[in-house]
């Protein structure tokens, strides 16, 4: 297929999995998110693959658990309240260092909350929600194509380092349609072979999938391994886009979908004589630390924008490391900040003679 | 000198961690045997629970997996759904499988999931130290019972076999015990035949229950023990064939 199709975000990020080699699907009802399930349910068995609708999220999880130790490559999809019944899997997947892609289509919260958009699930997806000292890489869309096209990226990262790979969409990128180019986006990785995988021992002694070791310092290695491991994730899988850094003095962070109000609010700043720029980050773990320190050696401040009360807010001030006052604006509940209402912050924070004072 | 008994192949020859009179060890030699009969020990992955045989990969020596509490049987269906030419297990204890995992049990075999569950059931929780599970006796005391367990406090003994042999998705149910060497002969042949009906893609689950003694936490010596199963126990969790 080389054009552009009319598509919601929910479809095209099922369709890309597909196309990037999903060999089976697990996941239970849960809006906005449901038209990621559904699609599966059509498509996996049309393809011969996998398509389970399991009794719950935290049976969706086991069952990618399962998949995953066979080596296939496995998803689940829920959004927000589904995901917090998912961290114990989460953190056993990263124990036993089992490669899974998790989608997350972020809802208002907290609690049963609502089903519009979100992203105050941040602290969730690059904190580890679940046990234990572990990191999942977490890739942030912030269009329908880009639901798409990071399904690729994922599956090969979630391969390369036996990860588990969070792609956190919201309510918005869900269910609205855009024109989507669907092709099979190529990372030309490298990726090792499967040995540890569960295919019965005919040929080769035993393989043991599993997180537990009772022996402290056979632990602590097994820890310090995964941590050496995730500083080289971070060292190598940083994305991130920005636009009119050079001569900016206020710096907008956004990531999602609110990064789509940003750049709006950028570009009528900028008429405004107001010199502003943007950073996107698209993994929000690793975060582009780098990339936001280099942008605080110029700007004069920071604003971050998100659909939460502030939770990205936390790794752009530790980024920035006091080199710049870091402001934040963003509204939740299902709420979504508007153009006006962040560029009229924008203009009250570069107010002439005005002292930038945090918050 | 003439063998009468021979360690069989998948069964590793190392000391066990579990306790005087326990049943595991029983149960995980008779798994062992009945692979290495059926020719499974390369073709077969086993799911190593939360409880006293968290490490039954370190005696059964075949492709194994260790699972959160309660989730073995959402794990096979992910394992026995991606590699439908697999011997699939789980062994599950009472309180992994009739108490957190209870969800999970019974949707698989509601699905009608093709994969084998060995439940191991002492009326006790092993590793926590003698709690009570769900399937602990009236009048019997516990950790978490210190007055003895009351129907009108804690509920009855749950009948897993009973329950799950409503449901069309059950393939085969059986309850036995390995309380005396009859019964652990008998015991043997339905774990065989339980694993046989899977390789022969029979539709729908097969469980076979296997009532087991844990003289630890039931406080007594291992003959008393085998003698209290024999006793009590079998009154409340009758041994026999539920389905198929």
């Amino acid at each position: 297929m080389s054009e552009k199709i009319l598509i919601t975000g929910n479809e095209a990020l099922a369709e890309a999995a597909i196309r990037a080699g999903l060999e089976a699907y697990f996941g239970y009802p849960i809006t906005p998110q449901n038209e990621i399930t559904e699609y599966m349910a059509r498509r996996m068995p049309e393809e011969g693959r996998v398509f389970v609708q399991s009794e719950s999220e935290l049976a969706a999880i086991n069952m990618v658990f399962g998949g995953a130790a066979t080596g296939k490559r496995v998803m689940t999809s829920s959004s927000s309240p589904g995901i917090s019944l998912m961290q114990e899997g989460i953190s056993y997947l990263s124990g036993a260092e089992l490669p899974a892609v998790v989608v997350n289509i972020m809802r208002g919260g907290p609690g049963l909350g609502n089903i519009a958009p979100s992203q105050s699930d941040y602290f969730q997806a690059t904190r580890g929600g679940g046990h234990g000292d572990y990191r999942t890489i977490v890739l942030a869309p912030s269009t329908v194509q880009e639901m798409a096209d990071l399904m690729f990226p994922a599956f090969d990262l979630a391969d390369l380092y036996r990860i588990v790979v969070m792609v956190l969409g919201d309510g918005v990128l869900g269910q609205m349609m855009e024109p989507v180019l669907l092709e099979k986006k190529q990372t030309h990785r490298k990726l090792p072979a499967k040995d540890w995988a569960l295919t019965g021992c005919a040929g080769r002694s035993q393989n043991i999938v599993k997180s537990l070791d009772l022996v402290v310092p056979r632990l602590e290695k097994r820890n310090l391994m995964l941590q050496e491991k995730y500083r080289r994730i971070e060292e190598n899988e940083v994305m991130c886009e920005g636009h009119l850094l050079e001569d900016a003095e206020i710096v907008l962070v956004a990531y999602g979908i609110a990064s789509r109000v940003v750049r709006t609010v950028v570009s009528r700043a900028r008429k405004e004589q107001i010199k502003a720029g943007w950073i996107r980050p698209v993994t929000l773990w690793p975060f582009p630390s780098r990339q936001i320190a280099a942008a605080a050696e110029r700007a004069r401040l920071f604003l971050t924008v998100e659909l939460s009360y502030g939770q990205m807010f936390d790794d752009v001030r530790i980024a920035v490391a006091g080199k710049a006052p870091v402001h934040f604006t963003g509204r939740a509940g299902g709420a979504i900040p508007t153009v006006e209402a962040v560029l009229d912050e924008v203009k009250k924070l570069m107010q002439p003679g005005k002292v930038a004072v945090e918050r | 000198m003439k063998t009468v008994f021979e360690r069989t192949e998948t069964l590793y020859d190392r000391p066990t961690h579990y306790c005087p009179g326990c049943g595991h060890g029983v149960i995980h030699r008779l798994i062992a045997e009945s692979i290495d009969e059926l020719g499974l020990q390369g073709r077969t992955i086993g799911i190593a629970p939360v409880g006293c045989s968290v490490l039954a990969y370190n005696y059964i020596n075949i492709d194994m997996i260790e699972v959160a509490h309660g989730r073995a049987p959402a794990v096979a269906t992910g394992l026995k759904r991606c590699s439908p030419d697999m011997i699939v297990f789980s062994y599950q204890g009472d309180g992994d499988l009739a108490s957190i995992g209870a969800g999970e049990i019974l949707h698989a075999t509601h699905r009608g999931e093709r994969f084998t569950v060995f439940f191991v059931n002492n009326a006790i929780y092993g590793m926590t130290g003698g709690q009570m599970a769900p399937t602990t006796m009236l009048a019997q005391t516990t950790t978490t019972t210190p007055t003895g367990r009351r129907s009108n406090r804690e509920g009855y003994p749950l009948q897993v076999c009973e329950l799950l042999a409503t449901l069309p998705g059950a393939a085969y149910i059986e309850r036995c015990s390995v309380h005396d060497a009859a019964h652990i002969r008998k015991t043997k042949r339905c774990i065989r035949h339980a694993l046989q009906l899977q390789l022969d893609g029979v539709e729908g689950l097969g469980l076979v229950e296997v009532l087991s003694p844990c003289p630890t936490y039931w406080r007594m010596s291992p003959s008393d023990a085998r003698k209290w199963l024999e006793e009590e126990m079998i009154k409340v969790f009758p041994l026999g064939r539920f389905k198929g």
